[in-house]
């Protein structure tokens, strides 16, 4: 039986709103002329441009910094917290404490840590950045974590104790590959949150250290250049794997578990 | 050689366990058994050292247990759920508990292949848990658990996941192992067949408490509480007072039995319905007389349930193969006194 074609419009139309904009973009990131409406014919000038560009090259690598730095800790951290979390506190409203930070309004997350630095009276840099990307890291791949360890099965974890294997050991060899895929997806989330964070870099960050979407955001207000669209088309590839490598992970993971 | 002496555990209202005393000896096959909820898992986790107990106290040859964590004692436990490690395959696993004493490399393979080969797994070394059948993951957490080498293994619910054919295997393949290794076995079960077949001796378990210790036969032929008369096996109960030849009934008049108790007792009788004898017709001897209500067939035996005026359940009967015995039928039902089993209430 043939389902009814009428059935798919809705279905094509929703991706046609997700993506055409996206695929526009794209488009004309290939464009040969200075305008960003109107395409002149196909040239890669722009992204010839965009690697000559020192701003760019320089907020790339400051948002490289902070994203793998930021993902390094709050992957350690967050992994932490959501097994100290499930196997030693009864507490549910630490529990919802814990992943605050992942539902908390970027502005008040990003005023709130300004005026704590303030206060210690850290001065801010790239540093600053990556310890408040850490901040929300933490509370997702926490969050993605604690999901993992409830299905987990803490009779492996005995069955390790029980063969003589103290809690570091049980904690290392058991435990942690048991999490492995909960963790894996937990850090590529706290990579590409961190890579196109704009609020919290654009408030925490020393004028001198912009990340890459502050660089971004200081060219679009002298209005939108096919340059533009090229940096976009490649954060754009950048996301795309990671997404697709982070499937593949968890998929592969989860098969030999 | 393993002491419990008034071990008790609560869980908030629930009391697990209630000054549970046993003695288990070297080298025996000794079986924890009752219906779920009575404590005999809870027993089983503080012998492993995954739960303690809020009093008594337990030694193994002599030296105190409770005092060790799980991971330095000499007590090994197979889960229920085998709980074997997805991420390593089946020889990691079985070398994993030998890796963490610190042997010699060429000391841990040596004994992983013996173990394996003890238990016909071999050829499956270098799977993963999750390609093998249920009754190959069950050998592989035994081979685990023994490959260690342990004063005593505890196997919870061994064979409760395994369907009924490879269940009888590997009964007769547990019962091989332990007289080949020589290790003191305890089981939990709340399946009676498999701790009669398996076990030498047989504690039973209700509400915390123990009911009773014996050996197999002795367990079935000599009930000693009304909850292990009405547990173990299939039983017909009658309620009423001890006498001199048996139990004066509440109800049925006097039922032949043999005791020792004082006359007047409140007391069960307890018969085996493989002990009672039926007989066809309206006259002829009999204790008590009924109706047959059903005749169930299963092969070796057949089930006659007799419906026995005055008491409200049927009386049931159980004779060699086929019967010719029909419902509708009346019948008579005997017993000699030697097989009603009287149990002081």
């Amino acid at each position: 039986m043939r389902r009814p074609r009428l059935l798919y419009v809705p279905f094509w139309a929703t991706y046609l709103f997700l993506y055409a904009p996206i695929a526009v973009l794209v488009f004309m990131s290939f464009n040969s002329g200075d305008s960003p409406y109107s395409f002149e014919g196909f040239s890669l000038k722009w992204y010839g441009e965009l690697a000559g560009n020192a701003e760019i090259r320089h907020g790339l690598v400051n948002t490289l910094v902070v994203a793998l730095g930021a993902t390094v800790l709050a992957t350690v951290l967050g992994t932490l917290l959501a097994v100290g979390m499930a196997r030693h506190s009864r507490s549910k409203l630490l529990d919802a404490v814990s992943v605050l930070p992942a539902v908390l309004p970027d502005l008040v997350l990003a005023i709130g840590l300004l005026v704590f630095y303030g206060m210690i009276k850290m001065t801010l840099g790239l540093h600053s950045v990556l310890l408040a990307h850490t901040v929300f890291g933490m509370a997702f791949v926490a969050a993605v974590v604690r999901t993992r360890l409830t299905h987990a099965d803490t009779s492996l974890e005995e069955a390790s104790r029980d063969l003589g294997a103290g809690p570091v050991t049980t904690f290392l060899r058991i435990t942690l590959p048991q999490l492995a895929p909960g963790i894996a997806a937990g850090a590529l989330l706290a990579f590409t949150l961190s890579v196109d964070e704009f609020v919290i870099a654009f408030f925490t960050a020393a004028p001198t250290e912009p990340t890459l979407p502050i660089v971004i955001y200081s060219m679009v207000r002298f209005g939108v250049t096919p340059e533009i669209n090229a940096l976009a088309t490649l954060l754009l590839a950048v996301s795309f794997t990671v997404v697709i490598v982070a499937q593949r992970m968890t998929r592969l993971t989860e098969s030999l578990s | 050689m393993l002491q419990i002496t008034g071990v008790s555990r609560r869980f908030g209202d629930v009391t697990a366990l209630a000054d549970v005393s046993l003695e288990i000896r070297q080298g025996e096959f000794f079986a924890l058994l009752g219906p779920s909820g009575c404590g005999k898992t809870t027993l089983l986790r503080i012998l492993a050292g995954f739960e303690s107990p809020d009093s008594g106290a337990v030694t193994l040859d002599g030296e105190d247990l409770l005092g060790r964590p799980a991971h330095r004692r000499p007590v090994n436990l197979m889960f229920q759920s085998y709980a074997l490690f997805p991420h390593m395959t089946v020889a990691r696993n079985v070398a994993y508990g030998l890796e963490r004493e610190k042997l010699p490399k060429a000391e841990v393979r040596s004994r992983v292949a013996e173990v394996l080969e003890k238990v016909g797994l071999s050829a499956m070394a270098g799977r993963r848990p999750q390609q093998l059948s249920g009754g190959q993951r069950q050998r592989v957490a035994l081979a685990r658990a023994i490959v260690k080498r342990p004063r005593l293994l505890l196997l919870d619910e061994p064979l409760s996941a395994l369907d009924k054919k490879v269940r009888a295997e590997m009964q007769l393949e547990l019962k091989r192992l332990q007289h080949e290794v020589g290790i003191t076995f305890v089981v939990v079960t709340h399946d009676q067949e498999e701790a009669m077949s398996l076990a030498d001796r047989i504690a039973v378990f209700s509400a915390g408490r123990v009911e009773q210790v014996d050996a197999p036969v002795a367990l079935y032929e000599r009930p000693r509480t009304p909850f292990v008369a009405g547990f173990v096996g299939a039983n017909n109960i009658f309620s009423g007072r001890a006498c001199s030849v048996g139990l004066a009934s509440d109800g049925l008049g006097v039922l032949p039995g043999s005791s020792d108790l004082p006359d007047g007792t409140p007391a069960l009788l307890a018969v085996r319905p493989e002990r009672l004898r039926l007989d066809g017709g309206r006259d002829g001897e009999g204790v008590l007389k009924g109706e047959v209500a059903d005749v169930s067939f299963y092969g070796g035996v057949s089930h006659v349930s007799v419906a026995v005026p005055g008491r409200a359940e049927p009386v049931l009967a159980a004779t060699q193969g086929a019967t010719p015995i029909r419902a509708g039928a009346q019948v008579n039902l005997s017993w000699a006194a030697g097989d009603g089993v009287l149990v002081p209430q």
